[in-house]
């Protein structure tokens, strides 16, 4: 409960803070305030938005969430979600250019997507587990490993055709596009994260890998005095993760953008290692979250589009709200301390 | 050809340079034991408030200096979330990302497309006339010679100095530093500081120098190169050098590797920065290697002398 | 006779249950070398600690050449002239000799001057016959070299009072002659030194006057000249050691545990246990004496799988690989380390889920790794917890929380459900109150009547008589010899320990 407070509180700090920065350039921050969630969160597009905006982060959020667990620092979500989007789009126009049953190639391009993000995560994995590489750094390298790998693609040999030296791909075909609600953008793969979400509930507290990621985490000395394999567990937990990342970008193509293009995506992976701190690695929690952090991404389209606001002051909200949220975890293990003695 | 290889040197000093300063500022914080991974926020504030102030003021001194201290500014948050608080320094330097890029793009919307005064070469008499290395290296504007003077100094500083060898033992052994009466907290506050304000210089040479504007996100993950540079340069400020205009010169290959037409696609090239760095990672993985080069070992960790016993 | 540089008067130390040091009174003579001898647990440490200023003596005083100070912190200490080589070192590895013992110094200017440091390094070396490479990076030297390191720095800031705690630990024989020649040159020149050990043969060679503490009270202090091994090892154990449980006779069957001839490297870079094999059958409890830091620590997590060995080890008659962990729970093997908190559980997860750490490695659970229900885990959490008397508000509480003795309970309560055929046991009642150590004795004697074969590693002596049918006691490595545990034995055994061998 009182997590749920300080929580609370840290988001009314931000925003806060917030308004002050608003405040200091002569516009309104209650209009700012409204404007910032009014759309997104109050009418049927804008929550159809912001539920767009959600699926990447929630994927990645996720990803993260499963090596958080046991305190492995994996920041390479970013990196594994491009590669999942980068297999999604050669599976769709270059490997299965032939199948054209949805049934069949959607359920291919996830096990695409999953492999290369497997992969990327794999590659740290081992490096922490065989030769104790620190994975923070490790997973940042590959990140931009995989973003320029991206670039490479869509500048180079994978430029649509009729594309006007637009550096984009051709669009998926239809049997690569997930199922799609209306034309504002809903679409399954927002229910695939969704499951994805319940899946790693499921992982993590019902599994006996969730289990030992809970021991080995907390203590790794217990961990191997438990009888856990800690290098395999690693290595698994940087995979899993890697894969849940990738699918999310598999679902970021055949879902919303049908093209790969260089930075679609706008961070995703780094906001994910917060919105998986904010919600205490709780895969549920992390929705909710998700879903906060994909409306306030709407929102802040919003704000520029009536305030000339740029959106990125989002950014700036994400970090006061980090800083405050870490500054209020400490005042909590405080009090606990005083209390104790 | 010959045109080809100077402008190329030309621009990878160019290029380099701040990368160069957010590295050796870097590089003083991890070794007293701080990661901060807040640079590419910390450079965008620097770049921001370097461009603001000269377009204000139009004193490009006071601009570098302003740039200086909000780089300081920020860097010391986050001392005292890590320090202090002993909050999580990953976190709490992707924090300063954050905060970085969204004020600095709130802030600098009214900059946008805006002109103000930046830095112009200055040729050094005699050296500036060398042939061919004349121009590239002795016809710059004046941060690129800081930049030159600051790789010597804060080598001599680390190596030579009473306070660079206390920096490395509170760094490398925080423990045995504190047994000797050296203050580990107020060491790694200040050297986090200080690698503050190189970050908020690298950041000013970005929007007054390199590119004289403002644009949203202007130092386009230069701040990200840097902290593995780091890595790159195991915390070393010679071989940070250089890293950093290599790695500087690799964005620049690009326009030269075109007119050569030599088949290295650019996207690949600029890969080779990150590819090389984890080879360092491995290779530095090695006690032996750490050892060696005095790496800081307690990187990312709080100090706290009563877990001790 | 040289008079008196330093006085401890009534010096006593608690930590919450435990008394430290009792109205302990030490004096320390000019130009002396005076030895500190106690088991683990006598106080030695805590004495000398609060000498160096890491703690403040809860009463009492100190004085220095006969003026009355006090010492808050090792710089305090320092600049009385009181100097302290710990059993851990602090030095910068990559850094050399010269650049250690400059480090911190307040004569370094901004650039400091380290030739005319290292002529003075290399003065002192020559003068007290300690022999050190100025330029050497500590990193490529060994203990013994490291440790000459930390000498010389106390030479350099001339301290008076040298505190010297278990020094030839980590020496080679040849190493500690080399030291017991450097500090017979050292209080030639008027410096005095405090010998802490445990080891009777040296403090035989070296000191002028041993103090012998135990249980933190001072038993006597006595001039070397004028006693010997016995008198000491009896002052050391006492004849105090009641026996309070129900032990009743072994009826061993087979072996359970056979090792032969293991050798385990310590932390170090040195050999913690140097050859060491022995046998411990169901139904009997071999309890091994002996000091801390002979390689109880060492010997433990090697016979568990947590460290590498070269050797033999078999356990129900199959042998078992060094390292594997899982394989030895899975041959019913239980271990209870000396360091359960950093070890053995996981403070920031709740009680239950502590007890059932092992639920996918023991042998005796059969959960379904697809399909875990932990909250399932609370009810016959709850059930242990009542038969263990386990002091905590609900099985939910995070292990952190509980009191030291009651971790150990949930240590011990998980091993003994696990029906292991070979229990492990590390200084199981370490820190414990009475109540809690009497009920782990009574829990491993119960053990012992099922079968079981216990391996208890113990420093107590009052804990191995206690519980074991047969005593080994170990010594730098090695099993140095067997007895039996009745009082009649009790001075044999403390002789043992110390390094006499029978």
């Amino acid at each position: 409960m009182s997590i749920f407070i300080s929580s609370l509180i840290s988001v009314l700090i931000a925003l806060i803070f917030l308004g002050f920065i608003i405040l200091s350039l002569g516009d309104d921050p209650f209009e700012a305030y409204w404007q910032l969630v009014s759309w997104a969160m109050g009418t049927v597009p804008g929550l159809i938005q912001s539920l767009v905006s959600m699926m990447p982060l929630l994927f990645t959020s996720l990803g993260v969430l499963i090596a958080f667990k046991m305190k492995l620092w994996n920041i390479g979500a970013e990196g594994q979600f491009q590669m999942g989007a980068f297999a999604a789009t050669w599976g769709a126009l270059y490997l299965f250019p032939n199948i054209h049953n949805p049934w069949v190639m959607i359920p291919l391009l996830m096990i695409l997507g999953a492999a290369f993000g497997a992969f990327w995560g794999f590659l740290p994995g081992i490096m922490r587990a065989y030769l104790g590489v620190n994975e923070i750094l490790s997973t940042l390298m590959l990140n931009y490993v995989a973003i320029y790998w991206v670039n490479y693609l869509t500048y180079g040999p994978w430029k649509g055709a009729g594309s006007y030296n637009f550096p984009i791909t051709a669009k998926f075909p239809q049997s690569a596009i997930l199922p799609q609600y209306g034309s504002g953008g809903l679409n399954f793969g927002i229910i695939i994260s969704i499951i994805m979400a319940f899946f790693v509930l499921y992982l993590v507290k019902y599994t006996k890998f969730g289990f030992h990621l809970e021991i080995a985490g907390d203590n790794l000395r217990a961990g191997e005095y438990a009888g856990i394999n800690v290098k395999k567990l690693i290595i698994l937990a940087m995979v899993i993760g890697g894969a849940i990342s990738g699918i999310g970008g598999m679902a970021e193509m055949s879902g919303v953008l049908f093209r790969l293009q260089p930075n679609f995506s706008p961070g995703y992976g780094y906001t994910a290692v917060i919105i998986a701190w904010l919600a205490r690695l709780d895969p549920i929690a992390t929705i909710v979250v998700s879903f906060f952090f994909g409306a306030l991404l709407v929102g802040s389209q919003q704000l520029q589009l009536f305030m000339q606001i740029p959106s990125s002051l989002i950014n700036a909200f994400n970090g006061i709200l980090l800083f405050s949220l870490l500054a209020s975890e400490v005042f909590m293990r405080y009090r606990i301390r005083v209390v104790r003695s | 050809m010959n045109d080809i290889v100077i402008s190329t040197f030309s621009g990878a000093i160019r290029a380099g340079t701040p990368l160069l300063f957010a590295t050796l500022g870097e590089i003083l914080a991890e070794r007293s034991g701080v990661l901060n991974l807040g640079l590419e926020g910390m450079m965008l504030m620097g770049a921001f408030t370097g461009f603001s102030i000269s377009y204000i003021t139009g004193n490009l001194w006071l601009a570098v200096l302003a740039a200086v201290l909000i780089g300081g500014l920020m860097a010391s948050l986050h001392a005292f979330m890590s320090i202090t608080l002993r909050i999580n320094q990953v976190v709490s330097g992707l924090a300063l990302v954050f905060l970085g890029q969204g004020l600095s793009g709130f802030w600098g919307n009214a900059y946008v497309g805006m002109q103000a005064n930046s830095f112009q070469n200055l040729k050094i008499p005699l050296l500036g006339d060398i042939p061919y290395i004349g121009p590239v290296i002795f016809d710059r504007d004046v941060l690129v010679y800081i930049g030159y003077i600051s790789v010597p100094v804060i080598w001599w500083f680390l190596y030579k100095t009473t306070a660079g060898m206390n920096l490395r033992a509170v760094g490398e052994a925080p423990d045995a530093a504190d047994a000797r009466g050296i203050n580990v907290i107020l060491t790694r506050y200040v050297y986090t500081i200080i690698g503050g304000f190189f970050s908020g210089l690298a950041g000013a040479y970005i929007s007054l120098a390199y590119t004289p504007m403002w644009v949203q996100n202007m130092t386009a993950g230069r701040g990200w190169i840097a902290v593995a540079l780091v890595i790159f340069a195991i915390w070393d400020p010679v071989i940070a050098l250089i890293g950093a205009y290599a790695f500087g010169g690799i964005s620049v290959l690009q326009f030269s590797f075109q007119i050569l037409q030599v088949p290295i696609p650019v996207n690949i090239m600029n890969m080779f920065p990150y590819i090389f760095t984890v080879f360092v990672m491995l290779f530095a993985s090695s006690n032996r290697i750490k050892k060696l080069f005095g790496a800081p070992t307690a990187l990312g960790i709080p100090y706290s002398r009563e877990e001790k016993t | 006779m040289s008079e008196k540089i330093l006085e401890l008067k009534n010096i006593s130390k608690s930590f919450s249950n435990l008394i430290a040091n009792d109205s302990v009174d030490f004096d320390l003579k000019k130009g002396e070398i005076h030895a500190l001898l106690g088991e683990n647990g006598a106080g030695k440490t805590t004495l000398m600690n609060i000498l160096y200023g890491i703690y403040k003596p809860d009463a009492g005083e100190i004085f220095l050449d006969g003026k009355k100070i006090v010492i808050s912190s090792p710089r305090d200490a320092i600049e009385n002239g009181i100097g302290m080589i710990q059993q851990h070192f602090s030095l910068v590895p990559s850094f050399s000799v010269v650049q250690n013992v400059a480090l911190g110094l307040k004569e370094m200017g901004i650039i400091p001057d380290l030739s005319k440091i290292r002529k003075k390094i290399i003065e002192l070396s020559d003068r007290y016959k300690i022999s050190v490479e100025p330029d050497a990076k500590i990193w490529q030297l060994s203990a013994g070299e490291q440790q000459r390191v930390e000498i010389i720095k106390l030479l350099y800031v001339k301290s008076k009072i040298m505190i010297l705690d278990e020094p030839t630990a980590i020496l080679t024989p040849q190493e500690a002659k080399g030291l017991f020649e450097t500090i017979k040159e050292m209080t030639a020149n008027e410096a005095s030194v405090i010998f802490i050990s445990h080891k009777l043969k040296e403090v035989l060679e070296i000191s002028d006057r041993v103090t012998v503490l135990r249980h933190g009270r001072v038993i006597g202090t006595v001039e070397t000249k004028g006693t010997n091994e016995n008198d000491l090892a009896r002052m050391m154990v006492g004849r105090d050691v009641v026996l309070k449980t129900d032990k009743k006779p072994s009826h061993p069957s087979k072996p359970i545990l056979e090792i032969e001839n293991i050798h385990v490297m310590g932390d170090k870079g040195i050999e913690a246990v140097r050859g060491v094999s022995l046998e411990v059958r169901g139904g009997e409890i071999l309890g091994i004496a002996g000091v801390e830091g002979n390689g109880q620590r060492e010997l433990g997590e090697a016979i568990y799988g947590l460290r590498n060995y070269t050797g033999n080890i078999f356990i129900n008659g199959s042998k078992v690989r060094p390292g594997d962990v899982l394989e030895r729970i899975k041959n019913h093997v239980a271990y209870i380390p000396q360091d359960r908190k950093a070890d053995a559980l996981c403070g920031g997860l709740p009680v239950y889920k502590n007890l059932f750490m092992k639920a996918f490695s023991s042998p005796i659970f059969s959960f379904n790794p697809y399909f875990f229900y932990p909250e399932k885990l609370r009810e016959p959490s709850e059930k242990v917890v009542k038969e263990f008397s386990i002091a905590a508000s609900s099985v939910d509480q995070e292990v952190k929380f509980l009191s030291g003795g009651n971790m150990q309970k949930v240590v011990l309560a998980r091993e003994i459900k696990s029906h292991p055929k070979l229990i492990i046991a590390v200084h199981p009642t370490r820190g414990l109150d009475v109540g809690a150590e009497e009920f782990v004795y009574n829990v491993l004697l119960a053990q012992k009547e099922k079968g079981t074969a216990i391996l208890l590693i113990a420093g107590d002596l009052y804990e191995i008589f206690n519980l074991s049918d047969r005593v080994g006691v170990l010594y730098e490595g090695q099993i140095i010899g067997y007895s039996e545990p009745d009082e009649s034995h009790i001075e044999e055994i403390g002789l043992m320990m110390a390094g006499v061998k029978k």
